[in-house]
């Protein structure tokens, strides 16, 4: 049996007449890395602040850690670590004195703040900066300070919000890096993004859409299931053959990606590189169509696709 | 014709911007507004109604009628009647009159020989007052009814207490310390909580254990030194450099002085609930800080202002420190003389940290 590190149910924060999160349902399991995948405005900050306790639910329940939130959500605060989309340390503190401040408020004993602070300096490649002030720090090092600051009360639950935006591939791919070796000690991690290659990272994803769960499941369960044929379809006038198929009902999305048209076609349809061909034979005869494997953005737009066709 | 356009376009967005940012918008209508109403009435220069005791030691017809000249002279109104020159000396020490009417056992006989009848003793700390006292020497015996002679004598010999020479800067600088210390004290705490808002930092504090009584202390008491540092400063360079006296005693300029950070403090803090913005908690602050430099009694007497002023006066930190600064200072007088402004400052202040704490929410909602 798997234990669940949060479990929420029926939950719903609306601010006026704008529901920022509907109904939503999550069992999440422990020590693994959970991703939220959506479009800005999708709900995924406003869903990581009703699950620490940092916004009251409109509606519905949650358990963290087996503690209820928000009744619970001080005495959580001590197992929880928060990277917030901003960066939020003090810029004119030097990389030492902020993970010193951090271990004070989270009241880790002296001696145990000092090995921490030496242990996640050394950890996240600071040691040689420490004397460094932080607003002098790079993209990537002011996020591996963050991420070192984060964790340095060693939370059982880490959520990473929008953490990643700001730096470059490369930084992204050691952050990454970090996180498995801190989900491999036990930690649950918590991520959202907007970011197709992340998202592809986590153990299991959700895709969220105007404050709704379209689907979820893992990153390869997801593909499999997509529920479409993906068609790759090469030649000329692409943007003449997009504007062609996209009126077509069977037709879920189509994306050029370079000399290729991304063609999403509803799985009810059989043979589909034939059916596409019927479909436009003056146009797309003798064009090489290929059948390919779905992609987590292909999955991502036939999942938050359906508001936009209607 | 660009250009122009462009300029449009920015000055278009400005506008709507202003309009959005409705606590701004209000303070640009609100500064001009409520301080012109209230320095426009408020400031006049024209002392009159201030607050006098007699000491009676004649008790003749006219002993009293000369009391009744000086109140019908509305320059002074007689709020104590005292038995002795000590008690007098202790009232005025106090703070609670401005000047003391003492009028000799042989009042008639003076007024006979035609020699100088009466005497004031006037709290010299305010130039501004004495003067007006000293305008009341010149009334004529004729004013007293019964007298109808003149005389080349002096109705009244004037004794200055606290500031015999006359000089502005001894009154000047004690109320200064209390003008500084709103400034600064007001300004610092509104924006270092606004800061932490603006640049992020608190989205990382209210996920932490920290409580928000723990956050207000800890980001108020760096302040309290900052505080009394300024007053030192004050203080050493208004002794050395213009001689002002201090008469009181360290302790207790110490306590008032930690009473008034303690009530400014947290009205900042209550600011910093308020505004979203630095520039907001600065407007703010300015909209506390020119009533306590022009309301307070530092610049102008505070008997000259109307009763509503007054009144509004009371209700900032800044009145209730001057007086007592000055009468620590000045006069030698102790915090129990001022029992009542100690009290006024302990309650804003206990007033002011139950409001922010109270509109200060670890949530986001």
């Amino acid at each position: 049996m798997v234990t669940m590190a949060i479990e929420a149910e029926g939950l719903t924060r609306s601010f006026g007449d704008f529901v920022a999160v509907n109904n939503l349902e999550l069992h999440i399991p422990e020590k693994t890395i959970y991703g939220f995948l959506g479009p800005n405005g999708c709900g995924k900050s406003t869903t990581m602040r009703l699950l620490t306790g940092l916004l009251t639910p409109s509606a519905g329940h949650v358990r963290v850690l087996g503690i209820d939130i928000p009744k619970g959500a001080e005495a959580l605060r001590l197992r929880l670590g928060y990277m917030t989309q901003q960066f939020s340390l003090y810029d004119n503190l030097t990389i030492e004195e902020n993970l010193k401040f951090i271990a004070r408020i989270y009241n880790l004993p002296a001696r145990k703040a000092k090995t921490r602070i030496e242990q996640q300096l050394s950890d996240f490649g600071l040691d040689q900066r420490r004397k460094r002030m932080t607003g002098s720090l790079s993209g990537g090092q002011r996020q591996r300070l963050a991420l070192a600051a984060a964790t340095l009360h060693q939370p059982e639950l880490l959520l990473l919000d929008e953490s990643t935006s700001a730096v470059d591939p490369e930084n992204r791919r050691d952050f990454w890096e970090m996180l498995f070796d801190l989900c491999e000690q036990d930690t649950t991690i918590l991520v959202s993004t907007h970011y197709m290659d992340e998202a592809e990272r986590c153990h299991h994803l959700a895709i969220m859409e105007s404050g709704c769960k379209r689907a979820d499941g893992s990153p390869k369960a997801l593909m499999a299931n997509i529920g479409a044929h993906v068609l790759e379809v090469d030649g000329d006038n692409l943007r003449q053959v997009k504007a062609t198929l996209d009126i077509l009902p069977e037709v879920l999305s189509t994306a050029q990606q370079g000399t290729y048209l991304r063609v999403l076609v509803d799985e009810r349809v059989t043979t589909p590189d034939h059916w596409l061909v019927r479909q436009q034979p003056a146009l797309l005869t003798g064009r090489t169509i290929r059948k390919v494997r779905p992609s987590l953005e292909d999955v991502f737009i036939q999942c938050t696709g359906q508001e936009r066709r209607q | 014709m660009n250009s122009l356009q462009r300029i449009l376009a920015i000055f278009l967005k400005e506008l709507r911007q202003l309009a959005r940012d409705k606590p701004t918008f209000g303070l640009v209508v609100m500064i001009p507004l409520i301080q012109l109403l209230l320095f426009g009435y408020a400031i006049n220069t024209d002392v009159r109604h201030l607050p006098v005791a007699v000491v009676d030691l004649a008790q003749t017809s006219g002993s009293r009628a000369m009391v009744a000249a000086v109140q019908a002279s509305q320059v002074a109104d007689v709020t104590h009647h005292e038995y002795s020159v000590l008690q007098a000396e202790d009232v005025i020490r106090r703070g609670d009159v401005r000047a003391v009417l003492i009028i000799p056992h042989d009042f008639e006989q003076r007024m006979a020989r035609r020699e100088i009848a009466a005497q004031w003793l006037v709290d010299g700390a305010d130039t501004m007052i004495s003067n007006v006292i000293k305008q009341l020497s010149n009334m004529p015996p004729s004013a007293i009814p019964g007298y109808f002679f003149e005389t080349p004598e002096p109705l009244f010999q004037i004794m200055l207490y606290y500031n015999p020479e006359q000089r502005a800067v001894v009154n000047i600088v004690p109320g200064l310390v209390g003008v500084i210390l709103t400034m600064t004290m007001i300004m610092f705490t509104s924006a270092a909580l606004v800061r932490e808002r603006e640049l992020g930092n608190l989205e990382l504090l209210i996920t932490t254990p920290v409580k928000s009584v723990e956050l207000m202390i800890g980001k108020i008491v760096p302040y309290i030194f900052i505080g009394l540092l300024q007053v030192w400063i004050i203080l050493t360079l208004g002794y050395l450099i213009f001689s002002v006296p201090i008469d009181g005693s360290v302790a207790q300029i110490l306590w008032a002085t930690l009473l008034f950070i303690s009530a400014s403090l947290t009205l900042g803090l209550i600011i910093s609930t308020i505004a979203t913005t630095q520039l907001q908690a600065m407007q703010m602050t300015v909209f506390v800080l020119l009533p306590s430099i022009l309301l307070s009694g530092f610049m102008f007497p505070f008997e000259g202002m109307p009763r509503a002023a007054q009144w509004l006066a009371e209700l900032l930190p800044a009145t209730h420190y001057m007086r007592l600064m000055r009468g620590i200072i000045l006069r030698g007088a102790s915090i129990g003389h001022m029992w009542p402004d100690v009290i006024a400052l302990a309650a804003l202040a206990l007033f002011g940290i139950v409001v922010a704490a109270m509109r200060f929410k670890k949530t986001l909602d």
